[in-house]
């Protein structure tokens, strides 16, 4: 069924162990950034390399595995991840939300509410929360030790003095367990407080970086503000116009030069079993639907 | 005697005991680099809203002794004590690293030479000035940037440019702000490395005065190091005169700098260049 030249799920055991010690670490202090020794992955930098190792070190023969991209199943990036993981460990993928036990994303939460037996994957390109702040890492280190976080406020201060609000719209920092400050890495902004107290295992992976972070299960997850400018989630305030969702993240897609645009759920999953269910909106086209991918791969 | 009889009289003691004791005692101190001796038993104390100059000449150990001071380097000798805001005196070296942080951004003030370092020259100078604020846990934007806007009219900057970065302003007013970032949070202490350094005479002129007046104004003890008697004289109480990392004279300002005794501190004096 595989190809026999690969150990199942590509990396080698001895690789696996040493990343879910990191894993075990990283649960066991919520927020806390692990060091790993990342390995090359057939893939370049950017694309996911620290989601897909955490991913192939949790994966097992049972797992049914779902990989999105900016909230699509069917993009470049998502599809051949989901593929690599169909070859080289025989799971069954799929893309929907409900049935998957293994997420891995890049930059959504999913909008469908995430159980207690699945495991979110993010693929993180930097995991630095203070980076732009604080450019020695042994310094940042240091304030991560002692807790000193107001650094992450003059960046906040700054959009409000510059923007009138705080205009940090993604990968917006959030303080974990009330100890660490983590960026949840550029999720956009309107997907932070699904993290908070999620049933789901959140493990963070960052490749180049070489660093895993997590959230365990019903773990706080604070996003940062001051008294007088709270956090507040933006939403592109219009229905989804296929499915009429209210409540979901919304893509704009430029229809053409005109000015002409539409806003669609960006959760794909999300708006085709809306639509599947009867749901239309505004632009809704004739009925048609890719097969989904479910079930196991041949 | 029933102490709740007297209450006035005991603020008054405990007003006493705060001017009485020093704020911080250096002694013995000294660091060497192998065989090196970059300051040797060096000990004095310091009073609340004392300033104290350190002058001599570049290499006289002026800068590792004011490193010492202030917790950034650990002395080979000696120590150095500072009376926290309880009122006990304890050793720098047994603070644990957060405990000494957390001195230095509340307590403590630093001003380089250099604004560039003292000042993050990429954020605005409000978030600059705030920075501590926030750091100590103010959590409510519009009281963060009251208490920039006063600071910054306190050390004389056009409250119109808050928003701006530092790197836009000129030499004199990076180093203004950087007097209003280390005053917010009201410390007690404040080291200064050769604050005028690098400035014109008539922008050093008005920084001087704004320095005295704040010192007197806050009750600032401070810790000036300097290479410019003039800037000693003008700002601080006492004189310490270093040369090949030890202190040779030590006195009040007036009394060292008209009526010198080491040879050395005599050269010093007579070398400034008439106007």
């Amino acid at each position: 069924m595989n190809a026999p030249a690969y150990n199942f799920a590509y990396l080698d055991e001895q690789t696996k162990r040493m990343i879910r010690r990191a894993i075990l670490k990283a649960i066991a202090i919520p927020g806390y950034q692990v060091p790993f020794a990342s390995r090359e992955m057939p893939m370049p930098y950017g694309w996911g390399t620290g989601g897909v190792q955490v991913t192939a070190a949790i994966l097992g023969p049972q797992d049914v595995l779902k990989v999105i991209d900016q909230g699509s199943d069917d993009t470049t990036n998502a599809i051949s991840i989901r593929k690599f993981f169909a070859r080289t460990a025989g799971v069954a993928t799929t893309t929907a939300t409900d049935e998957a036990t293994v997420i891995q994303t890049r930059h959504r939460i999913p909008e469908t509410a995430l159980h207690e037996n699945q495991v979110l994957v993010y693929q993180v390109p930097i995991p630095e929360p203070l980076r732009f702040l604080e450019p020695r890492e042994t310094e940042t280190r240091r304030m991560h030790a002692l807790a000193e976080y107001g650094l992450m406020h003059v960046k906040l201060y700054e959009d409000i003095a510059r923007f009138g609000h705080i205009a940090t719209a993604y990968a917006y920092p959030v303080k974990v367990n009330a100890r660490y400050v983590m960026d949840p890495s550029p999720t956009p902004k309107f997907d932070n407080p699904k993290m908070d107290n999620c049933p789901a295992l959140q493990l963070f992976g960052a490749g180049r970086e070489k660093r895993i972070y997590a959230i365990p299960p019903y773990t706080q997850v604070v996003s940062l503000d001051f008294e007088d400018h709270p956090f507040e989630p933006y939403r592109f305030n219009a229905p989804c116009a296929l499915c009429a969702a209210e409540n979901s993240y919304l893509d704009e897609i430029v229809t053409d030069d005109k000015g002409g645009r539409m806003f669609v759920c960006s959760d794909t999953d999300y708006c085709e079993s809306r639509q599947a269910a009867g749901h239309h909106g505004s632009q809704s086209a004739a009925p048609y639907k890719e097969k989904a991918q479910g079930g196991s791969h041949d | 005697m029933i102490e709740q009889d007297l209450p006035d009289q005991d603020v008054a003691d405990r007003d006493v005991l705060e001017t009485d004791q020093p704020l911080l005692i250096a002694a013995g101190l000294g660091k060497s680099y192998g065989r090196i001796a970059a300051c040797r038993d060096v000990s004095f104390s310091l009073y609340p809203g004392e300033v104290l100059a350190i002058v001599g000449e570049s290499g006289s150990g002026k800068s590792t002794l004011l490193q010492l001071l202030s917790g950034q380097l650990a002395a080979s000798a000696g120590h150095v004590s500072y009376r926290m805001r309880d009122g006990v005196t304890r050793d720098l070296a047994t603070l644990g690293e957060a405990e000494r942080r957390f001195l230095f951004r509340t307590d403590w003030g630093f001003v380089h030479q250099d604004p560039a370092q003292g000042l993050r020259m990429a954020v605005s100078a409000g978030a600059n000035v705030g920075e501590r604020l926030m750091a100590v846990g103010w959590n409510h934007y519009g009281r963060i940037r009251d208490t920039a806007s006063d600071w910054l009219t306190r050390v004389e900057i056009d409250v119109a440019r808050i928003d701006d970065a530092p790197r836009t302003y000129s030499g004199g007013m990076r180093q203004r702000l950087q007097i209003a970032r280390n005053l917010v949070t009201e410390p007690r202490l404040v080291f200064m490395d050769e604050p005028t350094g690098g400035l014109d005479v008539s922008v050093q002129a008005r920084l001087l005065d704004l320095l005295r007046s704040l010192v007197a104004e806050l009750n600032l003890a401070v810790v000036i190091v300097t290479h410019d008697l003039a800037v000693a004289r003008l700002l601080s109480h006492r004189v310490m005169v270093m040369k090949g990392g030890r202190v040779i004279e030590t006195g009040l300002t007036d009394q060292v700098l008209d009526d010198p005794r080491e040879p050395y501190t005599q050269l010093l004096v007579s070398s400034i260049l008439p106007p």
